[in-house]
Order: C-alpha cells, then sequence, then structure tokens
C-alpha cells in the first residue's frame, strides 16, 4: 500500500462522516457540479501537501524575510505575529498575524503562503481562508481558545496541519480533517530534543501496529484504538500502510543543516524551521543549507557542505527544555 | 525494459516512481545526481515548488546535464512545477517576472498560480488529443498561455472567470503537464512517455 492509497482512503472516510452530518449538500466543498470542477475535495488538498515534501516552510514575520525564504529555495513560508522564541519572551496571548502582513507576504512571493489560527478558533481559520492563505496551522505556538475540541477541518476548502506529539494525537487530528501533521517539537527553543522524542514516539507506534497487522492481530489493533483514544479506521491503515496516512512535517527547534538533515532520517517528509533562521545572525545562507541538507539528507558529504555554509557562532543560543517550568510548554496545548 | 528517471530532488518525486514501476517493462530510478542520468531512456520532472526544485537543480549543476538530455532526443515530461521548468517563458499571476532559473526546453510561455491560490485548485476530467481523457488535479497550476514553433497544445481546460488555457502541451520529445497524473493515478500520460523511447 502506497501514500496515495490512504489519499483515496481518507476521501472516502470525508464522504462517510458528510453522510452521517447530512451537511454534505450544503457545504461548500464540492463546489459546482455543472461547472465539472471540483474544489477542496480531499485528493486537491493531499494532493497539495504532497507537493510540499523534501522541503523545508519557513516562519516569517514580514515580506522582506518571505523573500529570502523563497530565494533560499524554500517551499512555503509560514506568516507570524511574532517568531515563536518571541512569542516565548512576550508572554500574554499569542493571535493569528495580521491580514494586512499576510496579503502583502502573498503579494511579494510565488511559492504557497501559510498562517496560523488558535487551536479551536474557527473563525480565525475562516478569515485566512477568505485572504486566501494556502495552508492553515491550527497551532499551539498561539494561546489555544479551545483545548478540547479543535476546529472541524472537513469544513474547509484548504487544507490544514496540526501538531502531534503521538500517534494517537496524531490520528485524532487527521479524522477532524486534518491534511498534514507535523511533530511538535517544543517551539521557539532552538533546541531539536523534543522533536526527535515526537517523532521517534510516533516511528515506534507505527512499527507496533504494522507488527500486530503482520501477525494478523486484529484485537491488538482494536486494543491498541481503544486506549489511546485513537480513531478505529486510521489505525487499521497506518498499521496496513506502516507510516502516517498523510505527509509529516518535523517541527520544533530546527536551528541548524545537521538538525534538519536528522529529523529527515528519523522519517520526517519536510522540515519546519520557525525561529531557527531569522533569530539568527546569518539569516540568508542558513536558509539555503537548511534547503540543502533537507533535500540531500541522505548525502552526508552534501550535508557537510551545508553545515560549513553556516557558522555555531551565528546560531541561535536557545533553550534548555529542561529549564522551562510546565506551564512554560507549548507542546501540550491541545491534546 | 525502458528506465525511467525521475527527479528526485523535492515535491512528490515518490508518486512518479512508484507509478511508473506499476507499468510493465519499465523500471523507475530516481535522479539526484548528474551522473544518475546516463542510466536513463527518459525522465520525468514531478510536481514540487518550481523555485525550490530549479534552485536545487542548478547548485547541484543538474540543469546543464538535462538540458544535453533533451538535446539527445531522449524523451522528457515535467507535470505542474516540472512544466514551469521546462517552459522558455514564466510570470507569476500576481508577482510577474519571476526570474526564477529554468531549462528553457519547450516553446512555451507559462502563467504560474494561474488559476488562483490553493483554494482555487480543482479536480475535472480531461481529454487529451491523442492520449485518452482522465482525471486531473489541478493544484496551484501553472496555465500554458501560448505556444508556437512545433510545441503543440493538446488540451485545454474551461475555467469559469479564466476562459480556456491551456493544459498539456506537447513538442517532439517533451511533454509539459500541467496537472498531476501522479495523484489521480492514471498511467496513460506515463505510457505515451515511454512510447517515445527510441528502441
Amino acid at each position: 500500500m502506497k501514500l496515495v492509497d490512504s489519499y483515496e482512503f481518507i476521501e472516502k472516510l470525508r464522504d462517510l462522516i458528510y453522510q452521517l452530518l447530512e451537511i454534505r449538500d450544503r457545504s461548500r466543498i464540492g463546489g459546482d457540479s455543472f461547472l465539472r470542477i471540483k474544489m477542496g475535495t480531499p485528493l486537491v488538498k493531499l494532493g497539495f501537501i504532497s507537493m510540499l515534501k523534501g522541503g523545508v516552510i519557513m516562519d516569517v514575520t514580514n515580506e522582506k524575510q518571505a523573500e529570502i525564504a523563497e530565494d533560499a529555495g524554500a517551499v512555503g513560508v509560514m506568516v507570524l505575529d511574532k517568531l515563536p522564541y518571541d512569542v516565548r519572551a512576550s508572554g500574554g496571548v499569542a493571535r493569528t498575524a495580521g491580514l494586512d502582513v499576510i496579503q502583502r507576504v502573498m503579494e511579494t512571493v510565488t511559492i504557497p503562503v501559510s498562517a496560523k489560527c488558535r487551536i479551536g478558533h474557527a473563525e480565525e481559520a475562516r478569515l485566512l481562508e477568505e485572504v486566501g492563505v494556502d495552508l492553515i496551522d491550527e497551532s499551539e505556538v498561539l494561546t489555544p481558545v479551545d483545548e478540547r475540541a479543535h476546529i472541524n477541518k472537513w469544513e474547509f476548502m484548504v487544507p490544514f496541519v496540526n501538531g502531534a506529539r503521538n500517534l494517537p494525537e496524531a490520528l485524532r487530528r487527521i479524522f477532524e480533517g486534518a491534511s498534514m501533521i507535523r511533530t511538535k517539537g517544543e517551539p521557539g527553543t532552538g533546541n531539536v530534543a523534543e522533536a526527535v522524542k515526537h517523532m521517534k514516539l510516533v516511528n515506534r507506534d507505527i512499527a507496533t501496529l504494522r507488527g500486530y497487522y503482520m501477525s494478523g492481530d486484529v484485537e491488538a489493533l482494536w486494543v491498541y484504538a481503544k486506549e489511546n483514544k485513537a480513531p478505529y479506521e486510521l489505525v487499521i491503515l497506518t498499521a496496513r500502510l506502516g507510516r502516517l496516512p498523510v505527509v509529516n512535517f518535523a517541527a520544533g527547534g530546527i536551528a541548524t543543516p545537521a538538525d534538519a538533515a536528522l529529523m529527515m532520517w528519523l522519517g520526517a517528509d519536510g522540515v519546519f524551521v520557525g525561529s531557527g533562521i531569522f533569530k539568527s545572525s546569518d539569516p540568508e545562507a542558513r536558509a539555503r543549507a537548511i534547503v540543502l541538507a533537507t533535500a540531500y539528507y541522505d548525502d552526508p558529504e552534501t550535508v557537510a557542505e551545508a553545515q560549513k555554509m553556516v557558522s555555531e557562532r551565528s546560531a541561535m543560543i536557545g533553550i534548555d527544555v529542561r529549564k522551562l517550568k510546565p506551564e512554560e510548554l507549548m507542546q501540550v496545548r491541545g491534546e | 525494459m525502458v528506465v525511467v528517471g525521475v527527479l528526485s530532488l523535492q515535491g512528490d518525486f515518490l508518486e512518479h516512481l512508484q507509478l511508473l514501476s506499476e507499468i510493465d517493462g519499465v523500471k523507475a530510478l530516481p535522479v539526484r545526481s548528474a551522473k544518475d542520468l546516463a542510466r536513463i531512456d527518459a525522465l520525468v520532472i514531478p510536481g514540487g515548488e518550481s523555485t525550490t526544485i530549479g534552485f536545487l537543480m542548478r547548485l547541484r549543476g543538474l540543469d546543464s546535464a538535462i538540458i544535453d538530455l533533451a538535446r539527445e532526443g531522449r524523451p522528457i515530461m515535467g507535470t505542474c512545477a516540472g512544466a514551469v521548468l521546462l517552459a522558455k517563458r514564466v510570470a507569476d499571476r500576481v508577482v510577474g517576472d519571476t526570474g526564477q532559473p529554468l531549462l528553457e526546453l519547450m516553446d512555451i510561455a507559462v502563467k504560474r498560480n494561474a488559476f488562483g491560490r490553493q483554494r482555487e485548485s480543482f479536480e475535472v476530467e480531461l481529454s487529451l488529443e491523442g492520449i485518452g481523457s482522465m482525471k486531473a488535479i489541478f493544484i496551484r497550476a501553472p496555465a500554458i498561455v501560448e505556444a508556437w514553433g512545433d510545441a503543440k497544445i493538446v488540451a485545454y481546460v474551461d475555467y469559469p472567470g479564466i476562459g480556456r488555457v491551456g493544459a498539456v502541451a506537447i513538442q517532439k520529445n517533451a511533454l509539459a503537464v500541467t496537472f498531476h497524473p501522479e495523484i489521480s493515478r492514471d498511467t496513460k500520460l506515463y505510457e505515451y512517455l515511454v512510447s517515445l523511447v527510441k528502441k
């Protein structure tokens, strides 16, 4: 079974959910059948995410940074009001970025433009869809408004990415309509430790499920779904596929080319770099080096070349995650 | 056995490789460096971000090697970002001139993000002259706005508010496809590409 085959399954899952809700006909998804053109379908959303694979999406706060990212070969930019590091430093409530800034970035670069909305804040998401953002990140970096229920993402034409710390969390987000997952890590720290932890947790659970599937132990799959509050259909799909059923990027604390290559080795389909680039003192060179190291992660010679493009003295200082108080952790928001 | 390479720098190259290996008599090979090109009979440039693929291609010296390969008459197909890279002239709908690295192998002019942003991406049944009809997935797709010389547009798409624009162009051994056959998993275009390989 291949990743694109899982897209077909997710399409059926969407149909099933919509049949049960009986809102399919009124939904905006499906477009006008008279024109034969269908918009916002799962294949259109998941296909778009597939195009990002092997690439780097960079956090930016203005159009100048967005241009640097595009010239460095980024596959996308994520527009924020403040970089995660500054969100952490300033405290208070973090909200979605100003729509005027997002629009200026969209008029400046040709690559996809993403933006974050608060967890559970469907209206912020609708606004982002309205201005024409290509990908919405329902993100724990911003202050959540509803930690118990995430946004119903099936209702949107624009694809969503959600953070996850482990496999059940990722599968719950996909069940809510997320088209892409990113392992959370600990944002704004310049410390890749938590990203590694989360990626390995996801990988080990997938290996376990794959083992159950290969040995024909369906009962174990039921028990796993029940004990971990994971949607049963997606547990079986993951077990059969042997990977996450949607594209998965690594995020949270990636600061050097070697960090990016490490995450790719651990099975990430690409990386998000938040504060790592524009909190360093060599953003242009660092952005290019991280793009190169991500694309050629399996070629140590090229990664070494990329690592030489940046100086460790210029890297962001970073934060030891163990020094953060429990209430300062962003990764625990919205399970 | 025909060996088809897929440029595997960024984008959904894996989907192309998997679909190609399902076709009888075809061996699919990822192309990561200029030396991989010596072993292939035809090349596919996948979807992804054309600016990223162009940046990496130039950095690794793959652009001139691919131009040489095409000049030798080995068939080449670009889908979406790949179609942008094959074009002689490229402009973006909003930004205008992009100044991005290109291969300039086909006599076509392409408008990037022609239909709008991801919100405006769509799927439609499309019929291709001489190849057949298929489900076509257009994702932040470019449009072929002009073809001259030996290049010929063989499929058009009608989009509300935009009108009739080119979706597929063929010029001798080169194909520019603005949608994603690897996502709808249709092998017709790949079979056509393989048929162009000189026996």
